[in-house]
């Protein structure tokens, strides 16, 4: 019954006649401590549309995939400062570079941009693979553009060798529980 | 409580609140100590704690399991609630190691 309340929920531009419009844009320091601050300022900025949990869980970890893919593999910074911001020794320098963080609320659509000017990728459907990865060592899964593409409704990858990469995402808000939840 | 514990021959990891690249690689270098150092067959990790998880997390298991299933040992994830059950459901780990809820 829960359930079906939820989906049944008319959004405020069903009485209104207007969709809200609301965009936010951050530029931060590609560094691997500013991804939870990234994660977490989406997930404010979206909760004034009272997003359920299971959304607001796949919002923040497509964002985190997007943002560490900018920051380890368009900048290459492999490691955050420490926990006391210390500079690990495996860290010899940062590598500059700021990535672009863009949220578009469109009525009950939540778009999302993720730029920056690193190294690009030379085959965008290679990279999309899942398990694909071009940094083995670092032991990460290769399942980043694949959780994106899992946990949102529609992704977009632009890429310029040298020059960067633009990741555009789009998701539905309020369209209720997981489908894949009834399994 | 302690974030690596050896109990019998289990490693016992207790992941923090947010599992992502910057505290991922803190937590491979960890386990890897313990998996060298230590009388280890098994790996448990414990997401009692853990609101949030991306792709680094499932690379944390994914290469653990490497490490000890030609030797035998399994992978246990324990304390798993729905949101971590989908992520390890999606990336296909659920068939490799056992989740207990």
């Amino acid at each position: 019954m829960v359930l079906e309340k939820e989906t049944n929920k008319e959004c405020a531009c069903a009485q209104t006649g207007v969709r809200m419009k609301n965009e936010m844009e951050l530029v931060f320091d590609a560094i691997a401590n500013n991804e939870s601050f990234a994660r977490v300022a989406v997930a404010a900025f979206v909760a004034p549309l009272n997003p359920t949990l299971e959304e607001l869980a796949d919002i923040k970890t497509a964002v985190s995939e997007a943002v560490t893919n900018s920051i380890i593999h368009g900048y290459e910074n492999l490691y955050g400062y420490g926990r006391r911001g210390e500079v690990p020794s495996a860290y010899p320098s940062i590598n500059p570079g700021k990535v672009r963080l863009r949220c578009l609320l469109e009525g009950d659509v939540l778009h999302i941009e993720v730029e920056d000017k690193g190294k690009g990728i030379p085959d965008i459907s290679q990279a999309m693979e899942p398990l694909f990865t071009t940094k083995p060592q670092l032991e990460r899964s290769g399942m980043g553009f694949a959780f994106m593409e899992a946990f949102m409704d529609d992704l977009e990858v632009e890429s310029e060798v040298n020059r960067g990469t633009v990741v555009r995402m789009k998701k539905k808000l309020g369209v209720g529980a997981w489908i894949g939840s009834e399994d | 409580m302690e974030e690596f514990q050896i109990i019998d021959n289990c490693l016992m990891v207790r992941l923090p609140q947010e599992v992502d690249h910057y505290r991922a690689s803190y937590i491979c270098e960890k386990a890897d100590r313990y998996l060298l150092q230590e009388n280890v067959q098994h790996v448990v990790f414990d997401f009692e704690d853990t609101k949030f998880m991306d792709s680094s997390g499932i690379g944390i298991i994914m290469g653990r399991y490497k490490k000890i299933a030609c030797f035998g040992g399994r992978v246990y994830a324990i304390h798993v609630d729905k949101q971590i059950q989908r992520i390890l459901t999606i990336s296909g780990l659920h068939k490799i190691i056992e989740i207990l809820v």
